[in-house]
């Protein structure tokens, strides 16, 4: 039995350096400095000159804008499960099993979705739409991740802070400074989710060959770049597709080992 | 000073119940505008047409769900096919076997293949698993197959979803007791007989939940399966067929169907469909597995 163990473990890694070797040597070949630094010429679709800057900056745009908002939201959110509310709520359990299900929604209903919303508000395909849906979607993430971390947080401490006289709004602070390695990480788990993320986006941010100016155009994004020029038949179209694949791969490899060793670092010296 | 600060405190208060609330009504608002949004298809015909009818004419108005709605369970079916004795094995060996030092290796090869978004993975299926259904596979079987296929998605979407089946296992075989394990070890039972017998009896329904799981992330995965799964409307009948699942259908319609309003209903009805499976499944397999996670604490 312990050989078929090994046998799935090799199974798993051949797939993860399969993956990464494919993405990495058919963009490499790709790959140039006016792929990443120059927006799509004229017959860019036919295959003349020109990059995918529009994509990387659209996504940049996105992803920016919805991690802000939810982190805005969804610090408060954790806090309340595990500051404000008791462990035994009712509530928070509510809360958590919302967060999880909503985890497990595919991309493709929270785009259906907000397409819907946009259509009600009378919004066009733009890059605002983009950022709603992107930060409906990451926020399920960020509030259980960081909710993770902050559960295993010693209730000494804010007995601590309670006894000195603080109000639970000013043991925030104490919190706050206790999780922080916490928030890193689920920032880097729900960016690394959102840059990657392509059917939602596709109902909502639109694509375009410029890089949006207000909130109301469309924006293009990397995941769709690739599947978009992916879809054309001609080869050097394709070989822009791998070169935008590989970009992605390299952001999200970065993200997620960076990720890794933030956690790593941090919990050496913990309390 | 001190009303000032209660006042302060009472409003933080307000505002994180505020928001809290509201991620919790997420749910609710997106079932309801989703079924507002289906609810013109579903007068025109009846829920049952519509599931298990396979007339799709959306120009006539007909919209039979029924192949994309078997093309999704193929698809599934074979990816947790796949993924589910590899990642039980991973996960089997990480918890009861291996050495810490193997962990070390395998967390980060596991948080990788997690985060590498579905458009990566298509790329990757595109190009290794398309050409080789075609080329070294399919021959064997039938005379021709492009190779964008039933099979090509199920192993595109079984490697994805292998990561979050080993992290939810290895959750669940850590919240068996270690004194359960010694007592089996000391009545002389071997390793695997403990495994079979202690760690998985104990901990089946944490593995069945885990598995319901898997299968809803696998059933709304959207741009790695449509970039396999060839997308043509049709019943599968072999795993060499090509299939049409719903997100997919979803995906690739959605510029079209603006122009008819019915069509544009039938496609949110899909959408509808999916949020039911997927809200239902994670629902039940969510709330096992908060038990077995209180179990241990």
């Amino acid at each position: 039995m312990k050989a078929l163990m090994w046998v799935g473990m090799a199974v798993v890694f051949g797939f993860l350096i399969s993956v990464i070797w494919t993405v990495f040597s058919r963009g490499a070949k790709a790959m140039s400095w006016e792929m990443v630094s120059q927006l799509p010429g004229g017959g860019f679709y036919i295959g003349k000159e020109g990059g995918f800057l529009n994509a990387i900056v659209g996504s940049l745009y996105i992803v920016g804008a919805s991690t802000a908002i939810g982190l805005l939201i969804s610090v408060p959110v954790v806090f309340y499960l595990n500051v404000y509310l008791k462990k035994d709520s009712k509530l928070a359990y509510v809360a958590r099993l919302a967060c999880d299900v909503l985890f497990g929604m595919p991309s493709i209903v929270y785009g259906a979705f907000g397409f819907t919303v946009m259509v009600f508000f009378g919004l066009r395909t733009s890059l605002l739409g983009g950022i709603i849906v992107i930060t409906l979607l990451i926020i399920p993430i960020f509030i259980r991740s960081m909710d993770e971390a902050t559960r295993n947080f010693p209730r000494d401490i804010l007995d601590a802070s309670f006894a000195l006289g603080a109000t639970k709004w000013e043991t925030l602070k104490v919190v706050l400074r206790q999780i922080a390695p916490g928030i890193a990480t689920a920032t880097l788990l729900s960016v690394g989710r959102a840059i990657g993320d392509a059917a939602s986006v596709m109902f909502t941010a639109g694509y375009t060959d410029s890089i949006p100016t207000s909130l109301s155009q469309p924006a293009a994004t990397l995941p769709l770049a690739v599947f978009f020029q992916l879809s054309s038949p001609i080869p050097e179209v394709q070989d822009r597709a791998y070169a935008a694949a590989l970009v992605l791969t390299i952001i999200v490899l970065i993200l997620s080992i960076g990720g890794r060793f933030i956690t790593h670092r941090f919990s050496k010296n913990k309390l | 000073m001190l009303g000032r600060r209660i006042l302060k405190d009472r409003v933080a208060h307000g505002t994180m119940a505020t928001l809290t609330v509201f991620v919790i009504l997420m749910v609710l608002v997106m079932a309801v505008g989703l079924c507002l949004k289906s609810a013109p298809v579903l007068e025109g015909q009846s829920l049952w047409t519509l599931l298990g009818s396979s007339e799709w004419k959306p120009m006539k108005g007909q919209f039979g769900f029924l192949p994309f709605i078997m093309g999704t369970l193929w698809v599934t079916f074979l990816a947790v096919l796949i993924a589910l004795p590899i990642s039980l094995l991973t996960a089997i060996f990480l918890t009861e076997y291996a050495r810490p030092v193997v962990r070390r290796f395998v967390f980060p090869a596991l948080d990788i293949l997690a985060a590498l978004p579905s458009v990566i993975y298509g790329v990757w299926g595109m190009l290794v698993i398309v050409p080789w259904i075609s080329e070294r596979l399919a021959p064997h079987f039938v005379e021709f197959s492009s190779g964008y296929t039933v099979l090509a998605a199920g192993i595109v979407l079984g490697v994805m979803v292998i990561p979050l089946l080993v992290s939810l296992f290895i959750e669940v075989f850590s919240s068996v007791p270690m004194e359960l394990r010694e007592a089996s070890i000391a009545l002389g039972a071997t390793r695997w007989q403990t495994t079979r017998k202690v760690v998985l009896r104990k901990t089946l329904p944490g593995v069945l939940a885990a598995t319901v799981l898997a299968i809803s992330r696998a059933m709304g995965e959207t741009i790695a399966v449509l970039m396999v799964c060839g997308c043509v409307i049709g019943i599968p009948t072999s795993v060499l067929d090509s299939a049409y699942p719903i997100p997919a259908l979803i995906a690739n319609n959605y510029g079209e169907m603006l122009s008819m309003p019915l069509y544009e209903s039938a496609l949110m009805f899909a959408a509808l469909i999916l949020f039911a499976v997927v809200l239902i499944f994670n629902l039940i397999s969510r709330i096992v597995l908060y038990r077995i996670e209180r179990r241990d604490a």
